[in-house]
């Protein structure tokens, strides 16, 4: 009893010692949110919602409310060995939170705004970037908080094929860091757009980090979306990304988590017009300590539409996974399609995967599916192929890339899809 | 060749082998009948090194080598080859890139030079004409959602391609139509050489009326208890294994 009433007490004096006076903008959105975040407080050991992933718990641990509220602008000139070559082409770059125009090169079409967020809502304040989700309690300290981010605005019928790198460093070398960016993308009428998105540290002290994203994507309009969460840091990370598909639009998203050490996705698809179809792709292949938790919820709003989603796991060490995918069919959304799974494999004895389907379905004439399955390497297949003369080693290796290919064969963009075998291939040691 | 010495097995706590002797020489062809739990395929399995089964007693030379201290991808290299009861399905592993690593890692073991693109597919289309399968198969993934004959002729195109000195064919013709059975059948004689032997595991005689036994061994309770040429597989058939256990029980 004592123990929870001193941890209450933790929570809310951390909360109520965040300092707002250094933002200069947004004021007035941050001090709702800031509210909000009061009342709703941090996510305690039993919540429902994070009980296998103790963000709270590595944060009050590792940060004070002064070390969380304060932005890093100082930063050492090597961040920028962490640049990926692969995606010099277009990309743009954060650093500790903020637009490094140095580091950047867009090459969109011209067409399409890319600016930064603080910069868009100074000159269009009506800018309807934050809906303030009050379902994550992180995404409110991400709205208290958020130092800037991207505002992007694809015009009607605006194809561009060319993804946008989108890259956040982290210098977290001398101090530890906490960094908090918004994205705000609206994908006009039967327009195209493609983002890729990665988080990477430099040195190893603590960072905590929180996106918040909200993606328009209108009628008949394509968004694709991958996130690659590889960052060797010491990085808890919470994402929130919601979005609004309307008529006839297509989105698909990626999500790789390779490393890091706690990381939560929360992806809600809203499917908010006939004819949509959306995909969702997830592979995560941990080891060590991290944790990688992917709750995901798709919500039918209308008829007609197609939902799948497949999320894949390899875990090896001490690594935990956490799935729960919720979906939500309206009673007005008929003839729809939603389907889900979830696969792990467990390579370790001290791995572990929590995995749940939530599906609440209110029409009575839909096509739900779900699925989970955890095990281990199948010793039997293994057998099959050391009995043709394959050396065990190899065999494991073959396994365990069929078996994360399902995902990596989806990928449309080939230089994507070849960054990532890479680093998928060599984790599962494919030397053969 | 094989020269199998009074093998004991067994699963977990379950004697399954009681003392098996056998010697297979090049160029011959052994048929090893049994009722359903002899132990047939679990010989099998202990000659092609599964880790559920433990040998107790007993000594397996193969071409002058033990057989039994060697893993099961050493076994393949030296040249034993087991077809499968039930072949596994693989979700993600082609068969083509599955028989391209196997043989370039048995060609490695040898001391080979490992096959290019070009020669190893040049390779596979000629085997694929000796067992008749679907060429487009073969880039699907390994043996998922193959009709029972799709796979087993895939093992029997696995044992052309991979071309081992001793093949042992476990329960093959087990729900096999005719045709199925004759094409099954047909790959395995076009492979047989002066130099190679095969084992064929088979609870029915009708397998043997295509490819004809040099002996017949009959398995029961774990041993071998009536060893015989080709007609002893026809007085099976006849008299049904009612006969072999009678026998023994008043033995």
């Amino acid at each position: 009893m004592n123990t929870a009433i001193k941890k209450e007490t933790i929570s809310s004096s951390f909360i109520e010692s965040l300092d707002l006076a250094q933002f200069q903008f947004a004021v007035e959105q941050r001090a709702k949110a800031f509210e909000a975040f009061k009342t709703m407080g941090l996510p305690e050991a039993k919540s429902e919602e994070y009980k296998f992933t103790p963000v709270s718990k590595w944060l009050t641990k590792h940060f004070s409310a002064a070390e969380l509220s304060r932005q890093t602008n100082h930063v050492n000139e090597s961040v920028k060995d962490l640049l990926n070559p692969e995606f010099a082409k277009n990309r743009i770059v954060f650093v500790n939170g903020v637009y490094n125009k140095a580091l950047s090169s867009i090459t969109s079409d011209s067409k399409i705004t890319i600016q930064p967020l603080g910069e868009a809502i100074a000159s269009n304040p009506s800018l309807p970037f934050d809906q303030l989700n009050i379902n994550d309690p992180f995404a409110l300290v991400n709205s208290t908080l958020w130092s800037d981010g991207l505002y992007i605005n694809v015009p009607k019928n605006i194809t561009e094929k060319k993804p946008l790198f989108i890259h956040y460093l982290h210098d977290a070398s001398s101090n530890k860091v906490s960094v908090h960016t918004k994205l705000f993308v609206t994908v006009g009428e039967n327009a195209s757009f493609n983002i890729i998105e990665k988080t990477d540290t430099l040195g190893d002290q603590p960072v905590f980090n929180t996106i918040s994203e909200e993606i328009i994507v209108e009628e008949n309009a394509f968004f694709n979306y991958c996130k690659i969460q590889n960052d060797a840091g010491h990085l808890t990370q919470v994402a929130n990304t919601t979005i609004h598909q309307h008529k006839s639009s297509r989105t698909d998203t990626y999500t790789f988590t390779l490393n890091g050490k706690l990381i939560r996705n929360n992806l809600n698809i809203i499917i908010d017009g006939e004819g949509c179809d959306s995909h969702f792709y997830g592979l995560y292949l941990t080891d060590g300590d991290t944790l990688v938790d992917n709750h995901t919820t798709v919500d039918h709003k209308m008829p007609n539409s197609f939902s799948n989603q497949l999320y894949k796991g390899l875990m090896d060490g001490k690594s935990k996974g956490v799935f729960n995918g919720k979906i939500f069919v309206r009673p007005h959304a008929q003839k729809t399609n939603a389907f889900q799974s979830n696969r792990n494999l467990l390579l370790s004895d001290d791995a572990t995967v929590n995995t749940k389907p939530q599906l609440e379905i209110w029409a009575d004439d839909v096509k739900c599916s779900h699925g989970c399955t955890t095990g281990q390497l199948d010793k039997e297949a293994l057998f099959y192929l050391q009995s043709r003369g394959i050396p065990k080693a190899t065999a494991k290796a073959m396994l365990l890339y069929a078996f994360a290919g399902e995902v990596l064969d989806v990928i449309k963009d080939e230089q994507l899809k070849n960054y990532i075998d890479s680093i998928v291939s060599e984790r599962l040691h494919k030397g053969y | 060749m094989l020269k199998i010495k009074n093998i004991h097995a067994r699963v977990e706590e379950k004697t399954i082998l009681n003392g098996i002797n056998l010697e297979v020489k090049p160029g011959e062809v052994h048929a090893i009948m049994g009722p359903n739990g002899s132990g047939k395929s679990t010989l099998a399995s202990v000659l092609a090194g599964r880790e559920d089964f433990e040998v107790t007693d007993g000594s397996i030379e193969f071409l002058g080598k033990d057989l039994l201290k060697m893993s099961p991808e050493d076994r393949a290299r030296e040249g034993v080859f087991l077809a499968f009861q039930y072949p596994v399905e693989i979700p993600g592993v082609s068969t083509v890139n599955f028989m391209k690593t196997a043989l370039n890692k048995i060609r490695e073991y040898r001391g080979q030079d490992t096959l290019d693109a070009v020669s190893f597919l040049t390779l596979m289309k000629e085997k694929v004409k000796l067992v008749e399968i679907d060429q487009s198969l073969l880039s699907r993934s390994l043996n998922e959602s193959f009709s029972g004959g799709e796979k087993k002729r895939n093992e029997i195109f696995q044992m052309a391609m991979l071309e081992p000195k001793l093949a042992i064919l476990d329960e093959t013709d087990s729900g096999l139509d005719i045709d199925a059975l004759r094409i099954v059948a047909n790959g395995v004689n076009k492979l047989r050489t002066k130099d190679n032997a095969t084992i064929i595991v088979t609870h029915y005689q009708r397998l043997l009326d295509y490819i004809v036994p040099d002996y017949v061994h009959v398995l029961y309770n774990g041993k071998i208890v009536k060893s015989g040429t080709k007609e002893l597989a026809m007085e099976l058939e006849e008299k049904g294994y009612d006969w072999i256990k009678s026998e023994m029980e008043v033995a």
